[in-house]
């Protein structure tokens, strides 16, 4: 089992606050990996900081073998790490069907390819797609005019449209009915044992994380804590004070 | 079905325009030229949220190579545009329609050429600083071709004249701009259902998470302008043959003229659609030929105020409003039952 | 141009020539870009029309001139028509567009930048004017600087004009409403600050600040009715350069601006002095784009 990320000794200052110190962490290949702490112990800046939103201080951060600190964010997608946001983004003005179609993978892209038609194959897709996370009957719609959850499961559509290697989503169950999240967690297992896909989640809700991730870290104020898997996690006495002072 | 037969209808009143109403072949001219600026500027300010005040500036260039072409292919330019006004240099009809079938692609290629370092530096730009960058560009190149001597500084170019009569003249130049007029259109028409409308849109609607997603966003923006300065050259070019002279400022990189027309057309007609800025034109043009020579100068305020008027009142335009009125000619899927769900749902989040 | 260069170095008393006249032009564009960040930061109004306020102000100060009135009145008298002019413009306009996109604000202040200088070339032609009060010039070191006295009295105004400026917005109630409701709207709202009112005083003080400039560059320089638009953009390179917040820095970078426009246009021509402007825009924008680079943000 190899890692497919590796974060190593990272550290990510803005300012005066040191919001990532000396963080190293490894997500597995195929399994599926958890990040947590507390509101303001570093994780979505050490997500930022993996996809090449910004640069870091110090540390090296490699995607498959390969150095990625210093690329770009484009560059990085197109490797196949992708995000999905904590304040959900799709394309507004655009119907389902045509944000699903843009999200086609663009590693290969040449020139020409920018004038391609969408064949068939892409269509079917992303019909498949659709009817994956429940929003068939929906995909004609403008994504602008669906509800907040309904987006959420578009961006998920969206990022598994683009066939990536690495899936990192920022608080997947944030802000979606409660009656509604088994349906997300199946399909995060799905996603990632039908299409292969690595998948680090960042997550608030212990008992989602718990049933999903294989091995758990946590940071506080901006270092790492703990590791482990869930059950090491939900008993280590460090995690339980972290988030029980957090409060 | 029905669209072809829109088409082809307004195709074939385009063909038979300068023989049905001759006395408007001019206005008619400069309507299809309108139609060209409106849909360039849009594909970049519309359809890819990228509002340009500087497009003018291509077509001043365009306007610039081709008399460059055109002068220097059979006399000194230098000597041609000191000299202007005097009659010392002549052009033989051959020499005439040489330098014009040169001289006009010349001109979209020098253009296409340079959209790409000027998008490159510009497009990393957003908003308000991509509008007012390009504006600086177009205000400056007024500015310096006002003062380049090799092509006639201040007092501008003469172009060589018609060779024939001039109501050929005019009827050249008509089907000149009506012809481009019409590529341009039937290219966007294909362009905007392949995958590169796709991304410019995605582009307008959240470039960061198009460039997240992997897309080749420097790559759509340069060559979108790139198309659009193509054309923008080639209809300088062509303009500046059908005024006969080239004002550094008034006709070339007009930006308080042209520039801002170009604007005002794609946003009364609806940025961002196909027909938008042609409707825009059409509805912009029309009017401005009816209503200015009446207005005595003070035309200028009642463009200030109709640009007010649009940018607060008519912010989708006129397609924009179309499409709400009847959302069935687009294809765009309304949903009645969504608004009585959308209620259950929001009852179910609210407990 | 090389020439050019070679006078500068053999007699350098010539530089001392353009750093003044550069410092004189630079303290109205300070003004100038002064007024349009007090608008960008309170309301977030990218004001275009800047320029064409600007030389609105030079027409009601050369006109009022022309008919017998001492231009340092004049001065008053310009910034007082400009104030309506920016009331009146603030009401049926600006408002309209505040809670808009961005882009639709600009678009808004180009049509009243273009409205204005129509109107301007339809009321005084497109002659340049300028206002030669008669006062004669101090010349030092033989003859090859040439002062005159009323630039002199012109740079004066404006510094006066700056410290009453600055005076105002620090110890002024208003202009503690301006600073708090540029900060932050909604808490200035909460604490009973009439945002509206602000807003309006705002957009008329910078009219106003305008219309006085522009007097200056009647006495300064030339106007013209189409020169508004260059003087817009100048504003915006300077507070570009300088940054929204940074008042010291937008009174360097306007100073610095008309330096460098002096020995742009004595080295290169005096017809590539707007280009210049234009040169320094792509030059600021180019550096922050760099830097932002550096920080892999966006200029926004």
């Amino acid at each position: 089992m190899s890692a497919i990320i590796e974060v190593d000794s990272v550290t990510k200052t803005f300012g005066g606050v040191v919001a990532n110190h000396a963080i190293s962490l490894k997500v597995e290949k195929g399994a599926i990996t958890g990040l947590i702490g507390p509101n303001g112990s570093g994780k979505t800046t050490l997500f930022n900081s993996i996809v090449g939103y910004h640069p870091i201080d110090a540390g090296s951060i490699r995607f498959e073998g390969e150095e990625i600190s210093r690329l770009r964010v484009p560059r990085i997608a197109r490797l196949g790490l992708l995000r999905t946001f904590q304040q959900t983004r799709i394309y507004g003005k655009m119907n389902c069907m045509q944000n699903m179609l843009i999200s086609v993978p663009h590693r290969k892209a040449g020139f020409w390819d920018m004038f391609a038609r969408d064949t068939v194959e892409r269509s079917d897709q992303a019909e498949q797609l659709l009817h994956f996370v429940g929003l068939y009957e929906k995909r004609w719609l403008r994504a602008g005019e669906l509800s907040f959850g309904q987006q959420k499961l578009l961006e998920f559509a969206m990022a598994l449209m683009n066939e990536p290697t690495v899936l990192m989503l920022d608080e997947p169950t944030a802000g979606i009915n409660p009656t509604l999240i088994n349906g997300l967690i199946d399909r995060l297992h799905r996603a990632n044992e039908q299409f292969g896909i690595t998948l680090f989640v960042i997550e608030h809700n212990m008992r989602v994380i718990m049933n999903l991730a294989e091995r758990i870290y946590c940071l506080a104020h901006g270092e790492l804590l703990a590791e482990g898997t869930p059950d090491q996690i939900r008993n280590d006495k460090r995690v339980i004070d972290a988030y029980l002072g957090a409060h | 079905m029905k669209m072809a037969i829109l088409c082809a209808a307004i195709l074939a009143a385009g063909l038979a325009a300068p023989f049905v109403v001759p006395d408007y072949t001019t206005q008619a001219s400069v309507l299809w030229v309108m139609v060209l600026l409106a849909l360039t500027w849009d594909m970049q300010g519309g359809q890819m949220g990228y509002n340009s005040l500087g497009n003018i500036f291509f077509f001043g260039l365009g306007m610039y190579a081709s008399a460059v072409v055109q002068i220097g292919l059979f006399h000194p330019v230098g000597d041609y545009t000191y000299a202007a006004g005097v009659e010392l240099f002549e052009f033989t009809p051959s020499q005439y329609w040489t330098g014009l079938a040169l001289g006009i692609p010349v001109a979209g290629v020098v253009c296409a050429i340079a959209a790409i370092p000027l998008g490159l530096i510009f497009f990393g730009l957003r908003g308000p600083y991509f509008a007012i960058g390009t504006l600086a560009v177009a205000v400056a190149a007024g500015e310096l071709f006002s003062a380049w001597e090799w092509v006639g500084a201040g007092s501008g170019v003469t172009m060589p004249s018609f060779p024939h009569h001039p109501d050929l003249a005019k009827l050249s130049f008509y089907y000149m701009n009506f012809a481009i007029a019409v590529v341009l259109f039937a290219l966007l028409a294909w362009i905007y259902a392949t995958r590169f409308g796709l991304a410019i849109n995605a582009i307008r609607d959240d470039e960061q998470k198009a460039e997240s997603m992997g897309l080749h966003t420097t790559r759509y923006k340069c060559v979108n302008w790139s198309i659009a300065a193509f054309f923008l050259g080639m209809s300088g070019a062509i303009f500046g043959n059908m005024v006969g002279f080239i004002d550094p400022r008034e006709v070339a990189f007009a930006t308080i003229t042209f520039g801002i027309f170009m604007v005002v057309m794609a946003l009364l007609g609806g940025k961002g659609t196909l027909w938008g800025p042609v409707v825009g034109a059409v509805m912009f043009h029309s009017f401005k030929e009816v209503t200015w020579t009446y207005m005595l100068g003070w035309q200028w305020v009642a463009l200030g105020g109709l640009i007010v008027l649009i940018v607060v009142y008519f912010q989708d335009g006129f397609m924009g409003w179309l499409m709400r009125v009847k959302p069935e000619w687009f294809g765009i899927r309304v949903e009645a039952r969504a608004r009585e769900t959308g209620r259950a749902r929001a009852m179910e989040a609210a407990q | 141009m090389l020439d050019n260069i070679n006078i500068l170095i053999m007699a350098p008393v010539y530089n001392l020539a353009l750093i003044i006249d550069g410092l004189l032009i630079g303290s109205v564009y300070a003004l100038m870009a002064y007024g349009l960040a007090l608008v960008w930061g309170v309301m977030n109004v990218k004001n275009l029309a800047q320029g064409g306020f600007v030389m609105a102000g030079g027409y009601v100060c050369w006109w009022l001139g022309e008919n017998g009135i001492h231009p340092f009145i004049g001065l008053v008298a310009a910034a007082a028509v400009l104030w309506v002019l920016g009331y009146v413009v603030f009401k049926i306009v600006v408002r309209q567009v505040l809670d808009r996109d961005l882009f639709t604000s600009l678009l808004a202040t180009f049509g009243v930048a273009i409205v204005t200088e129509q109107v301007l070339n339809i009321l005084f032609t497109s002659d340049t004017r300028s206002i030669n009060l008669g006062y004669e010039s101090l010349t030092f070191a033989g003859g090859a600087v040439n002062l005159p006295v009323q630039k002199i009295g012109a740079f004066v105004l404006a510094a006066v004009l700056a410290v009453a400026l600055a005076l105002f917005m620090k110890r002024s109630r208003m202009g503690q409403a301006i600073r708090a409701t540029a900060q932050n709207p909604r808490a200035a709202r909460v604490m009973g600050i009439d945002t509206e009112r602000v807003y309006a005083f705002t957009y008329s003080l910078n009219a106003a600040i305008c219309g006085a400039s522009g007097a200056l560059v009647a006495m300064i320089w030339l106007i013209q009715p189409f020169y508004g638009l260059a003087y817009a953009i100048r504003a915006f390179v300077i507070v570009t350069a300088a940054g929204l917040g940074n008042l010291p820095g937008v009174i360097v970078a306007g100073l610095g601006m008309g330096v460098i426009e002096q020995y742009g246009g004595f080295i290169l021509g005096a017809t590539f002095q707007q280009a210049i402007v234009v040169g320094l825009l792509i030059v600021v924008l180019a550096v922050r784009m760099a830097q932002a680079q550096m920080r892999r943000e966006i200029v926004q």
